[in-house]
């Protein structure tokens, strides 16, 4: 995958174009991370934006050593709409926000479209287990750590970490 | 080492959700350099995180779209211009503070002219009483008048007596009424703990007789008194008596004295 460390080095080196690329590949996750957390379209939509021009103003702090590329400008997603919903504004404007996971999310989704992607996820989130819905959900979606993530299931750390392996597995296996 | 053991361990999911620390990052970075089969692996679940997280969001936002918030944020950066002045908000507040300022002139002046008008009205009450004081005075004047002019009246003037030469009066009889009206502004006022007594004398034998103490001497504007005098006088006197007077005058202190002129 020369190719996505290509694009990563010329979006580093403030090519609008390699930008414009990872923006295509990953807007949609960053948005549906965000969407995730804040509950509300608009809201995602301002957000999501928001990480994007983030991450191309502070595109020379991200390091390949430090971890992928997608890792590192999720992360900045997570942050940015778990500060969104602290915000006052954002607590007055939402008090009683669902507490829908992304499962329900795509389940609810009545318009995906009919790719094999999006039939394949589908009938993995309805096919998830209980512990692998809230595993995926707290690792990826709402960045927990490991530790927390155990603390929070009530599930030994080293059982976070195989499990989290299978549910990944059951993924790829459907959507790839 | 084993790479398939290494990659069952879960690690390489923990990588890419990013809970990895900084040294474990490092290293994997390192051994996906080494290990083409363990970066196929990172790659595919990268990819299906990638996947599963788009078919959360609702709907994409095209690049184009977007771009143009990218710009707008790099000229905002960019663009630091001094602000404006605000005109519109610098003449709202001028004409705040002109009205403002009309406003306490305006009560100033109202203050004032309450004032002036005040002293207009005390001024009016004044001058209602002086007008009214004048009238009663005028009226006053005009029963003197008439009174003098009566054609039954007899003029008595009391000239001074003794050491009291300068004093003098005047005593007005109308026998009709069996009235005297003593004009006595050629006495002096009263001293404290004294009154003036006015009397009634028959002369052969001498026998005064009291007509009353004048009370209110000292007070009186015009010095003119009515006294009921039922006697046959032939003379009338006044002394200075103590208060309360007495039962008959005190010699020493007759000031003025009259005889009334019986030839026709």
């Amino acid at each position: 995958m020369a190719d996505l460390d290509t694009l990563v080095n010329q979006f580093q080196n403030k090519n609008q174009v390699a930008f414009e690329k990872l923006y295509s590949m990953y807007n949609k996750s960053i948005h549906g991370v965000v969407y995730n957390i804040v509950k509300d379209t608009a809201i995602a939509d301002e957000v999501m934006q928001d990480v994007f021009i983030k991450a191309w103003h502070k595109a020379d702090t991200y390091s390949s050593k430090k971890g992928r590329f997608f890792t590192w400008i999720l992360n900045i997603a997570r942050n940015a709409a778990i500060d969104k919903t602290r915000s006052k504004a954002f607590k007055q404007s939402k008090q009683n926000l669902n507490a829908d996971f992304f499962v329900d999310i795509i389940a609810g989704h009545d318009n995906l479209d009919d790719s094999t992607d999006a039939i394949g996820i589908k009938k993995f989130v309805t096919q998830l287990g209980e512990k692998c819905k809230a595993v995926i959900e707290l690792l990826y979606f709402k960045g927990f750590t490991q530790k927390e993530t155990s603390e929070e299931l009530q599930m030994p750390i080293g059982t976070v970490k195989t499990r989290n392996r299978n549910c990944i597995q059951q993924l790829r296996d459907m959507v790839l | 080492m084993d790479i398939k053991a290494y990659i069952e361990t879960g690690i390489l999911e923990l990588y890419v959700a990013g809970q990895l620390s900084e040294a474990e990052n490092q290293e994997i970075y390192g051994l996906l350099q080494q290990h083409p089969e363990l970066l196929q692996e990172v790659l595919e679940i990268e990819n299906a995180i990638v996947k599963l997280t788009a078919a959360v969001s609702p709907h994409a936002i095209d690049f184009d779209s977007f771009k143009g918030k990218l710009n707008e944020t790099d000229t905002k950066v960019v663009d630091l211009k001094p602000k404006k002045p605000n005109w519109i908000s610098y003449t709202g507040w001028a004409a705040s503070i002109i009205l403002a300022g009309g406003l306490l002139w305006t009560l100033n002046q109202k203050t004032a002219l309450e004032l002036q008008l005040q002293t207009a009205e005390t001024d009016k009450i004044y001058l209602e009483t002086q007008i009214e004081d004048a009238k009663t005075d005028l009226a006053a004047t005009k029963n003197w008048l008439r009174v003098i002019r009566d054609k039954n009246i007899i003029t008595v003037p009391l000239g001074g007596q003794g050491d009291f030469a300068t004093s003098f009066a005047k005593v007005y009889w109308n026998k009709a009424d069996n009235t005297i009206y003593l004009d006595a502004e050629g006495l002096p006022n009263a001293p404290q703990g004294k009154v003036w007594q006015v009397w009634s004398l028959t002369l052969n034998p001498l026998t005064p007789t009291s007509l009353g103490t004048i009370e209110d001497f000292n007070t009186d504007d015009n010095k003119i008194f009515a006294i009921t005098n039922a006697n046959e006088s032939q003379a009338f006197g006044i002394t200075l008596e103590p208060t309360g007077g007495s039962a008959s005058p005190t010699m020493e202190q007759l000031y003025t004295l009259g005889v009334i002129d019986t030839t026709p």
